[in-house]
């Protein structure tokens, strides 16, 4: 353990010690933080010393130690969750302000509340800056553990069920990733050795040429299965829905948005292993069938929701398995759609869900049957959600409408049949969410929107509540009209470092 | 195909004993698909967790890596002393039926159980030709124990069962990480496991879990997760 002491980022010029360091203490503080209207603000701070963090490693590039580094393809990554931590943090002191009011969450749920999404960031920083796929691992096993603690925020019956069903699941798919982790060792051992370095992705990468490929063929389908269950594929996203649903929703916002992204973050950096081994078993057709299982059981699944939280949490099943697919099919150009996919649904999915946390907070209720001419009642906030509902359909001009295309195109071009199922699977979607966005949008104003005077605020903290809705959907705009030309070349590069 | 090893008499000590011991876990692992009363899953899972420590000390000593005896402390007085002692007491507490409620009958379980390990022992073996003897079959042991694991959990209806079968998941997996030569990290891995499984006992205490969810009584299909109400 000593040695391993010596190999953390305690130098305060190293980005990673901003990224790492500031959530980490800012967990230990909230913790500490009786008053609630405080811890809010703290919570703010804290995230945005993170993301300074996070964007100083564009010019600072951290010298790569067997235990942390950057390269081209996670530096995105963290900034994106810096990013999207910091809005959230944002969008949970309005959601918070008002659930006070109206909830019954305690000045020491809250504290717990706080002090969990601090830790939770802290874990997906460390998932996606950890050089050692054992770091990595344990990075995303703590994850699992803070996000079940938020889940059972709120002590109800479906939320414990929630956040039971969620930790067994994902506990079970964590040990089968681990398996699959240790098996990856073996492979590499007798080419790397032992020692810490031994489990070094920057350093297996190089020499996976001289692996034991039918024994990373076997990790492989482990680290799918286990990882998978993370990502939420079918048929193992059972506890996804359940798990968005019944949580506070700025954690079904960076559930959504962030964690599932760094759980395909874990599979794709294996997946890199295999491809440069070269002679074990090809990855590709294994998630193209997980991606396209996806897609179409939540598609199909979207039309019987009642529930609005669980409706999109389907969205994300569906959206992993395009970004999945899309990395099953591989290739220069697909890859460059997955790697935009991935971003835009971040974006696009945590605006949704900000949205739907300031409407069941206006109108009282997730029932899609009471949510009635939002468009009515609350326009700005109903004509946001209408938007963002649009971009998730993979309506044009934003940018999920341009990922989507990518994906198409280059499928047909390789093989034709099979973006016939995709491309089913995309219009199905597409339907069920415009059938449920005209009910709630549109129309006559339910009667429980009308009670929306009690939780009646401040224009600051409405005008807090909507900056960060308002945000994402900009930025989700302007990718789909203009990415910049570094940022294409740039994400050209990462798409050629996938293989 | 198979390398031909000259072992020295101390390595092939070590192999013999390390291969007892993995397959005495094994055993343990049918032991806990066999047993019909809830103390007795419980004595069963305790045994497992200290021959567990008993492997992970053989190959601390065998390997000279010091640090396993670390995991092998972890796993005697953690898994094989505090958890069952802390399941004996919330099952006690909680008055949860003291027998175990299964969703697939014993025999049929143990057949399944019998297919697994053939699955595993077909699965490893194979695709491990260049490993020595010793990573080869622990690895094979390794696998069984966590599928038995798996099918523990898929069987038992009981949430206190249930978080057994994913304890005897993670044994199997403690097994294989320790036979792994020169692995790193392997202490951390262990600690990490067991935040998990404290989380787990927690859970079952706080809120007061009796049953898995998605279990087949009709009361539980009437709220049907949260959709029809």
């Amino acid at each position: 353990m000593g040695s391993l002491v010596a190999l953390l980022p305690l130098e305060a010029h190293n980005p990673l010690f901003w990224i790492l360091g500031a959530p980490l203490i800012g967990a230990a503080l909230l913790a500490c933080i009786p008053d609630w209207r405080h811890a809010v603000w703290l919570n703010v701070a804290v995230s945005v010393v993170t993301l300074g963090g996070a964007v100083s490693l564009l010019s600072v590039r951290p010298v790569e130690t067997p235990l942390f580094f950057i390269d081209d393809f996670n530096i995105y990554l963290v900034v994106l969750t810096a990013f999207v931590g910091f809005t959230t943090a944002v969008f949970s002191a309005a959601y918070i302000g008002r659930e006070s009011k109206t909830r019954r969450l305690t000045s020491r749920h809250l504290r717990f509340y706080h002090s969990m999404y601090q830790a939770f960031l802290f874990t997906m920083l460390l998932a996606l800056t950890a050089n050692n796929i054992g770091v990595l691992w344990v990075a995303v096993e703590a994850a699992t553990l803070t996000t079940v603690l938020m889940v059972s925020l709120y002590r109800t019956r479906e939320a414990i069920e929630a956040a039971w069903k969620y930790f067994i699941l994902c506990s079970v798919g964590i040990g089968l990733a681990l398996f699959g982790t240790i098996l990856v060792y073996l492979a590499a051992q007798p080419v790397m050795g032992d020692g810490v370095s031994a489990m070094a992705w920057a350093q297996m990468i190089k020499k996976a040429g001289a692996f034991q490929p039918e024994l990373i063929s076997l990790a492989f389908v482990f680290l799918l299965v286990g990882y998978g269950t993370k990502v939420g594929l079918a048929p193992l996203h059972a506890w996804l829905p359940d798990a968005h649903a019944e949580g506070p929703t700025p954690i079904s916002a960076v559930l959504s948005g962030l964690l599932l992204n760094v759980a395909l973050y874990a599979l794709l950096r294996f997946k890199m292993l295999i491809a440069a081994n070269g002679h074990a078993l090809q990855p590709g057709p294994l998630m193209i069938g997980m991606g396209c299982s996806s897609i179409f059981v939540a598609a199909f699944m979207l039309y019987r929701r009642g529930d609005i939280k669980r409706l999109f949490a389907y969205s994300s099943v569906e959206h992993m398995g395009i970004i999945t697919f899309a990395f099953g099919m591989g290739g220069p150009l697909a890859n460059f759609a997955g790697l935009l996919h991935m971003t835009m649904h971040s974006l696009v999915k945590s605006a949704i869900f900000f949205a739907v946390g300031l409407i069941t907070q206006a109108t009282g209720s997730k029932r899609i049957a009471e949510i009635r001419g939002l468009t009515v009642s609350h326009p700005v906030l109903g004509w946001a959600f209408v938007i963002g509902v649009l971009a998730i359909a993979g309506l044009p001009p934003m940018g999920i409408f341009m990922s989507e295309f990518l994906v198409i195109s280059s499928t047909f071009a390789r093989n034709t049949w099979l973006a016939v199922p995709v491309m089913v699977g995309l219009l199905v979607t597409f339907g069920a969410l415009i059938m449920r966005l005209q009910g709630m949008a549109f129309g006559e104003p339910g009667h429980l929107a009308l009670d929306s005077e009690r939780t009646h605020q401040g224009w600051f903290i409405r005008g807090v509540g909507m900056a960060p809705l308002m945000a994402h959907l900009l930025l989700a705009l302007v990718a789909g009209i203009y990415l910049p030309d570094s940022l294409v070349a740039w994400f050209q590069a990462v798409a050629k470092l996938l293989g | 195909m198979i390398p031909v090893h000259h072992f020295s008499l101390f390595e092939r000590y070590a192999y013999d004993t390390a291969h007892l011991i993995g397959a005495v876990i094994l055993m343990m692992s049918f032991g806990l698909l066999y047993q019909r009363r809830l103390t007795a899953v419980i004595r069963t899972y305790s045994l497992q967790a200290m021959v567990l420590a008993l492997a992970a000390a053989w190959q601390a000593f065998v390997q000279d890596a010091p640090h396993l005896y670390a995991t092998a402390l972890i796993a005697l007085l953690f898994k094989g002393m505090a958890v069952p002692f802390a399941l004996d007491w919330l099952v006690r507490r909680l008055g949860i039926h003291r027998t175990v409620e299964t969703a697939l009958g014993i025999g049929p379980t143990m057949i399944a159980g019998v297919a697994l390990v053939a699955l595993s022992i077909v699965l490893v073996l194979p695709v491990t030709a260049s490993a020595t003897a010793m990573t080869r079959e622990n690895l094979a042991l390794a696998m069984s124990v966590v599928l038995l694991g798996l099918l523990m959990m898929i069987t038992r209806r009981n949430a206190v069962t249930q978080v057994v079968g994913f304890m005897s998941l993670e044994n199997g997996l403690i097994l294989a990480a320790v036979g792994a030569k020169g692995m790193p990290l392997v202490v951390e891995i262990s600690i990490a496991f067991s935040v998990l499984v404290a989380m787990a006992l927690f859970g079952i205490f706080f809120f007061r879990i009796r049953e898995r969810f998605d279990s087949l009584d009709v009361a539980y299909l009437e709220t049907f997760r949260g959709e029809r109400r």
